[in-house]
């Protein structure tokens, strides 16, 4: 194929402590450490593979958000990326917006396959590739942990409740990555050297005709109720009689 | 008329505990009840499974072959289609309404609420983000039809000795070919499944081995336990993928969660908060998993393991 689409999100990195703002508005982001959303970076690493055994010609990163995200943007350049577009907006935006936004982006480039995180680790939402797939009329498969191609068709194996699930599926299709479909590879300083070199196309949002008005109200973010402290017991006779305490055992 | 249609989710030709979670969700929202779709090949078992949950005021079917296996690509228009009659679409927040929920969304053009763990008014819900390090609270506004998934974890199901009515619906929708089955690989064990039972134990690497997950094995039998995992378990090939617990995985609410050889990273810790009572047992006293513990045993889970299953008997 041509070209391989692949979604980056920029989200709070999966390592931070996550603090709820004390006004209930949102979470805490400034001064916190950001970085590609790891499912995300899964599926540009499998694009490059693809790439890599010549099933397709170029990869594309493309991210939707402030232009403080061309920073994730030239990491993904550096990982291999031939180029990267950035759809600039300021605002949050929903999945469905998102899809929009991307689907604008696939009628341009009509790539062969689109590459996407099965969730990010921010909203936790896991929508936007069925809802891209949905707009886009093509099939989806999400949770994906292998990936094969073969021609106009790919069979993809789906980490689902019940097991390990084979579907094939025409291309042109969305697939949504799992954390067992790779294990991303490191960036090295000369691929950021060169990254800097690569092409990075940055298109204001209102020039694409979507209307990115949130739907959905924030009414409030709170903190999670904890859970009231435990005890320790020292072996196996204090585990059970703990465990007998609460009803557990008989 | 019911305002609220749940998708059923099936597993063969029974129902899946997830649907029974969802009525429990959608009577919170409107307690006349609600609508359960079904769609299969064959779902008479399913059905009547449904129409005897309290709170499900009629069950449609939609028998066709080619809904053998549950495709999103190809439920997701007939579902849209028939979604027209109601205020609410709700699925399960199961690996199947994941797929689905979002594709009819996207369909009916509306957004979609995930993973609602409470219901705060008619159209306000509360839902983790942040692998449930924050909870959001979201208004959906008026105009638009309410797509959700429920977080399973988070209700009980709704009890039996209801008769609704069975009917069958005929979508016109056409489903599309481009998507085919190819095949499923699960260990059918005879353990309880993990997001209805009542015990769960896990392990993570830890244990060390696939080998090594036979005494976990052997104490789940003596509790009548489901076994899960973590992440790192699952990575290592200890265990298959859909044992895994956790933000990524599936989570669970047990009675008693027991974790052995788990570190306790948020992104596991996520999926086991609703448990009831959360044990720890790792050789490290300072490892995580102990600030989130109801009773924590720091000690070597070779000789705790085996010294619990003689203490049971
Ligand atoms: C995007 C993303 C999503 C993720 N999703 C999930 C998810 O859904 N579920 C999940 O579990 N993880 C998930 N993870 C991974 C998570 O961050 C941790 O890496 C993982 O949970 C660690 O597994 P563990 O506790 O088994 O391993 P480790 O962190 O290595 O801990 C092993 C523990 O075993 C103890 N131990 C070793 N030997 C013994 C012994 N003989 N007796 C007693 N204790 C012993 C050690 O003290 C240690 O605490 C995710 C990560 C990312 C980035």
């Amino acid at each position: 194929m041509e070209k391989i689409l692949v979604g980056l999100k920029r989200v709070v990195d999966y390592n931070v402590r996550i603090r709820v703002k004390p006004d209930n508005s949102g979470v805490v982001t400034d001064g916190v450490k950001m970085s590609i959303n790891p499912f995300d970076e899964i599926a540009l690493e499998e694009a490059l593979r693809i790439k890599e055994r010549g099933e397709a010609n170029e990869v594309i990163a493309v991210t939707i958000g402030p232009a403080d995200t061309q920073q994730q943007l030239r990491t993904g350049l550096a990982m291999g990326a031939d180029r990267a577009i950035l759809v600039e907006t300021d605002g949050d935006i929903e999945p469905l917006t998102v899809a929009r936004i991307m689907l604008k982006l696939l009628e341009k480039e009509n790539p062969g396959l689109v590459l996407l995180g099965k969730q990010a680790i921010d909203d936790d939402n896991s929508q936007t590739g069925p809802m891209l797939a949905a707009l886009w009329g093509r099939p989806q498969a999400t949770f994906a942990s292998v990936l094969k191609l073969s021609g106009d068709t790919a069979q993809v194996t789906r980490e689902i409740d019940a097991g390990l699930e084979t579907v094939e599926i025409d291309l042109p299709a969305v697939v949504t990555s799992d954390l067992r479909l790779n294990e991303p590879r490191y960036v090295k300083l000369p691929d950021i050297m060169k990254a800097k070199k690569k092409p990075l196309e940055t298109i204001p949002l209102a020039e694409l005709g979507v209307d990115a008005t949130a739907s959905l109200q924030t009414i409030s973010v709170e903190p999670p109720p904890v859970r009231a402290k435990g005890v320790r017991v020292s072996d196996v006779d204090g585990l059970v009689a703990a465990l007998k305490d609460k009803g557990l055992l008989n | 008329m019911s305002t609220v249609l749940i998708v059923a989710e099936t597993t063969g030709a029974t129902l899946n505990p997830s649907t029974a979670k969802c009525v429990s969700c959608a009577c919170e929202i409107d307690d006349t009840g609600a609508d359960v779709v079904v769609f299969g090949n064959s779902v008479a078992a399913a059905a009547s499974e449904a129409a005897g949950i309290n709170g499900v005021a009629r069950v449609l079917t939609v028998e066709k072959p080619e809904h053998e296996h549950a495709l999103a690509a190809l439920l997701a228009p007939e579902l849209a289609e028939l979604a027209a009659d109601y205020d609410y679409v709700l699925g399960p927040s199961t690996t199947f309404g994941k797929d689905l929920m979002p594709r009819v969304a996207a369909l009916l053009g509306v957004s979609q609420v995930s993973d609602i763990m409470a219901v705060d008014g008619p159209r306000r819900f509360k839902r983790p983000i942040y692998a449930g390090n924050a909870i959001l609270t979201v208004e959906v506004p008026a105009n638009q039809t309410v797509v959700a998934t429920v977080r399973v974890a988070s209700y009980s199901a709704a009890e039996t000795g209801n008769s609704a009515s069975v009917e069958s619906a005929s979508p016109s929708a056409e489903a599309p070919s481009h998507t085919r089955f190819v095949e499923l690989k699960s260990d059918v064990g005879e353990r309880p499944d993990l997001q209805s039972a009542r015990v769960v134990i896990s392990g993570g690497r830890g244990v060390g081995s696939s080998d090594n997950f036979e005494i976990l094995y052997k104490l789940a039998d003596k509790l009548g336990a489901g076994v899960g995992a973590s992440r790192a378990a699952v990575d290592a090939g200890f265990v298959p993928n859909d044992m895994q617990i956790g933000q990524t995985g599936k989570i669970i609410a047990p009675d008693l969660y027991i974790a052995f050889g788990i570190s306790g990273a948020i992104q596991h810790l996520t999926g086991i908060k609703d448990a009831g009572t959360i044990v720890a047992v790792n050789k490290d006293p300072e490892a995580p998993i102990f600030e989130i513990a109801d009773i924590g045993l720091v000690g070597d889970l070779f000789e705790i393991i085996p010294e619990l299953e003689k203490r049971l008997g």
